[in-house]
């Protein structure tokens, strides 16, 4: 194993939960809307971006589960932390909404991903870097989905304009969480494990500022933000998620299916 | 109400109406299986214009590998022959139209 792995490992496991749990939380979220999509196209679009999220998390939390080497696998990790240890942006916790909530909470999750991954599989940690490697090509698709339909429905009829707006206006201040950071990624970052955050919020502004200006959607002025995912402080929704995403698990533990 | 679609012009019916799916124009699908390959019918999907059908169909028709290119047609732009006259198009008893009469010499080997 890659020496930066064993210096850095609270750091390192703490940034692997931060990445699974945006994955898996968001997986969650869009598996609920599989069927509540507008069209049948959609819902196995949903489909297709809950099991690539699905996907990822596994792969960072039985990354992580090795790094912290107490014995946990990917589903003890996934399963039996409580809202308090869940360390996702509460962006991801956010509910689905109107189709438009749907869109736009992809495209920001998606903003932010693209970067990252792209930035990781550079990483110093081999490991890292090919999970990122796989989950970059991923995301590149979410986020063509995403901005396609941010684009079609923002600048579309009155009524998907409004609803697109105001899905932009009500997501906006869970954007800056993605970032928030209590340097796990400053210590990776200079180690060459993680990239430097400041130039993947370059990355998410950018892309964010192109998608909407062509959508004919206002990037939003309210500087409000609501942080404090990254170190377990949720808004309401995730603590309504987590019990029916884990009350099987948790009540039959180690059940396989 | 109007449906606008400024990048996808002429690409949108604006006599549709309805639900969001009945709304949506039907695409006709074609998957490319491997390069070297035709692209061959895979099915239909419903969107708005033909970038999104070309996501949709990437979504329904190539999840599990089955794909290297797609192509899309509006369906309306598919022109049919008549079932009724199958007998006139597609008079089978010809024979001598496939090259059978012909001696392949042994060193051509399989054609």
């Amino acid at each position: 194993m890659a020496a930066d792995t064993t210096t850095h490992a609270p750091a390192l496991l703490t940034f692997l939960l931060r990445l699974a749990d945006d994955n898996l939380v968001l997986a969650q979220r869009l598996g609920a809307a599989i069927s509540w999509m507008p069209d049948v196209e959609d819902d196995v679009a949903v489909a297709n971006l809950c099991l690539d999220h699905l996907g990822q998390a596994r792969n960072f939390y039985t990354y992580a589960g090795r790094v912290e080497g107490a014995g946990r696998t990917e589903d003890d990790l996934a399963m039996l932390r409580g809202e308090r240890e869940m360390l996702n942006a509460v962006l991801v916790e956010q509910p689905n909404g109107d189709f438009a909530h749907t869109v736009v909470r992809q495209l920001f999750a998606d903003a932010y991903q693209v970067p990252l991954y792209e930035a990781l599989t550079a990483s110093a940690d081999p490991e890292l870097a090919a999970i990122a490697a796989k989950a970059a090509k991923e995301a590149r698709y979410h986020l063509r989905w995403s901005s396609t339909w941010a684009i079609r429905l923002g600048d579309g009829t009155d009524e998907s304009h409004r609803r697109m707006q105001a899905a932009v206006d009500g997501l906006w201040s869970f954007t800056a969480d993605l970032f928030a950071t209590d340097g796990a990624e400053a210590e990776l970052a200079a180690a060459g494990v993680a990239p430097d955050m400041d130039l993947i919020r370059a990355r998410f502004d950018a892309t964010v500022a192109e998608v909407l200006a062509e959508a004919t959607l206002a990037v939003p002025t309210d500087t409000y933000q609501r942080i404090g995912g990254r170190t377990g402080y949720h808004t309401e929704h995730l603590g309504h998620l987590l019990p029916e995403m884990q009350s099987l698990y948790r009540a039959h533990p180690g059940a396989e299916w | 109400m109007s449906y606008h679609v400024p990048r996808a012009e002429g690409e949108i019916d604006p006599t549709f109406s309805g639900g969001a799916t009945g709304g949506y124009p039907l695409w006709e699908v074609f998957i490319r299986a491997k390069r070297g390959l035709n692209h061959v019918h895979a099915g239909s999907v419903h969107a708005p214009d033909a970038e999104t059908a070309v996501l949709a169909a990437r979504d329904v028709y190539t999840r599990r590998s089955e794909g290297v290119s797609i192509w899309v047609v509006r369906s309306t732009h598919i022109h049919a022959s008549d079932p009724d006259e199958a007998d006139a198009f597609f008079d089978s008893d010809k024979p001598y139209r496939h090259p059978t009469f012909y001696e392949i010499p042994e060193e051509v080997g399989h054609m």
